[in-house]
């Protein structure tokens, strides 16, 4: 096989340099904002505080409600505001990504609210996403068993590559592209797993190790934010 | 002498230690595991972490600062910034009120000092029954980060005594990071405010006591 070239010049399991910036949104009890490439996400969290509407209440444990949204000037071609199916789907899906981290069996009746803004949108939007909404969780001072971080594997032609940009989603020469967004907790837990595409069993196992190696180095960069409050923290340049 | 540092959900912050497992921690296989962001004491015997961020969980026995959202026919209903309201009843004002004159005692948007008696699955039960509490008349009210209070506190109250001190202020501090300053003339006040806020805001530098007077030498009118 020839030597696959990216069209950015990137290595295969090379990430886009990514930031990370906690504590950005004064008003929210915990915010972030993941930068990864040109896609930027900010993440502002509320709550604990009480379930409005009463009748979605759950008195065996904390709802947690996400709200993901790409704002118009976001994209190349205007978008409409609001909320649209794709919106409404990667919402639940960061809720699903994000609840095994955190420990709502603590405020039984009660909801946390978490809202992901979309500014600039480059392809990862849902990963760059649930990596700051993880971050401002952990702002929020909210009981957690695990930092989650998040990247998507991908698969172009034939070749295994890590955080596909637009250009390579739109990838159209072989067997044409594959996304797989991966979530996984530092210990190695995968909590979200999509796949767009085709990929075998074994290509499938390699990507999601290759996806493991690089939330290894999201979750330095989270750390780092974490610790340096209101300071932006850049992964190192190769 | 214990150590601390900042540490995040998740971080093993000891391995392979005797030490007890505090506050926001627990121990697996010998390793101490954090569970909130904040930051982590480390002694021989116990390693905790104290948070620094997030919003107020009310605890029984703390002393809040709330306002009156609504009167009820038998109470009234207390916002104190906690995730549920807070409920003060009839039963818990140490005076004789009428039936029908509940809004003569406090009225909607009044401000007062109470503490929590109680907590269940109903509610947060609140009560003005001891010194010093009760509805809050004159002074200004400073909103600050809940986990900075005891900063402001400090080691039994020393901080507080010294503000109070130096500015000639009474000061209430609620465990829900609301601080009401009372004085005889606004410009004390706003001092103490002013001397409030200074501390929430450098409340993690180590030797806070000695920066705060040197803070008021230099903003003494």
């Amino acid at each position: 096989m020839t030597e696959f070239k990216r069209m950015d010049g990137r290595k295969l399991t090379e990430m886009r340099p990514v930031a990370a910036q906690v504590g950005i949104i004064p008003n929210a009890d915990g915010s972030a904002m993941f930068k990864s490439g040109k896609t930027i996400a900010y993440a502002a969290v509320y709550g604990p505080k009480e379930h409005h509407p009463r009748n979605q209440r759950n008195p065996k444990k904390g709802t947690l409600r996400c709200r993901y949204n790409m704002i118009s000037f976001s994209v190349n071609d205007r978008i409409r505001p609001g909320p649209s199916r794709r919106s409404t789907e990667i919402s639940k899906i960061t809720e699903w990504a994000l609840a095994p981290a955190l420990m709502l069996e603590n405020f039984p009746g009660m909801v946390i609210d978490v809202h992901i803004n979309i500014i600039q949108a480059d392809a990862g939007t849902r990963c760059a996403g649930i990596n700051a909404a993880a971050m401002a969780l952990a702002h929020a001072g909210l009981p957690m068993n695990d930092m989650i971080s998040s990247v998507s594997a991908g698969k172009l032609d034939k070749t295994l590559v890590i955080d596909l940009d637009k250009a390579e989603e739109d990838f159209e020469e072989g067997e044409g592209p594959t996304d797989i967004p991966v979530s996984m907790t530092h210990s190695g837990k995968v909590t979200h797993l999509q796949l767009d595409g085709k990929i075998n069993k074994e290509e499938l196992k390699e990507a999601i190790n290759m996806a493991k190696d690089a939330c290894e180095e999201i979750y330095k960069i989270q750390k780092e934010a974490l610790k340096n409050v209101g300071k932006l923290i850049e992964g190192d340049k190769k | 002498m214990t150590d601390r540092q900042i540490v995040i959900p998740g971080e093993i912050i000891a391995e392979n230690t005797e030490a007890l497992p505090g506050e926001n921690t627990i121990k697996t296989e010998g390793k101490i595991i954090a569970q909130k962001y904040g930051l982590a004491e480390i002694s021989d015997k116990l390693i905790k972490v104290i948070a620094l961020s997030g919003a107020y969980v009310p605890r029984r026995g703390n002393t809040i600062i709330g306002e009156v959202e609504n009167v009820l026919f038998n109470g009234w209903l207390i916002d104190f910034g906690g995730a549920e309201k807070g409920f003060l009843s009839l039963m818990e004002v140490p005076m004789y009120v009428n039936k029908d004159g509940l809004e003569e005692v406090m009225k909607i948007g009044d401000m007062l000092t109470a503490k929590i008696w109680n907590i269940n699955k109903r509610g947060t039960d609140l009560s003005i029954k001891s010194r010093g509490l009760g509805k809050i008349e004159g002074g200004i009210i400073v909103k600050i980060n809940p986990n900075k209070v005891p900063r402001v506190i400090g080691k039994e109250g020393s901080m507080v005594n010294l503000i109070k001190e130096k500015t000639g202020c009474n000061l209430t501090v609620g465990q829900n990071g609301f601080v009401h300053i009372k004085a005889d003339s606004l410009e004390k006040e706003l001092l103490a405010k002013q001397a409030v806020l200074f501390i929430e805001k450098n409340s993690m530098n180590n030797g806070l006591t000695e920066d705060i007077n040197k803070w008021f030498e230099e903003n003494k009118q």
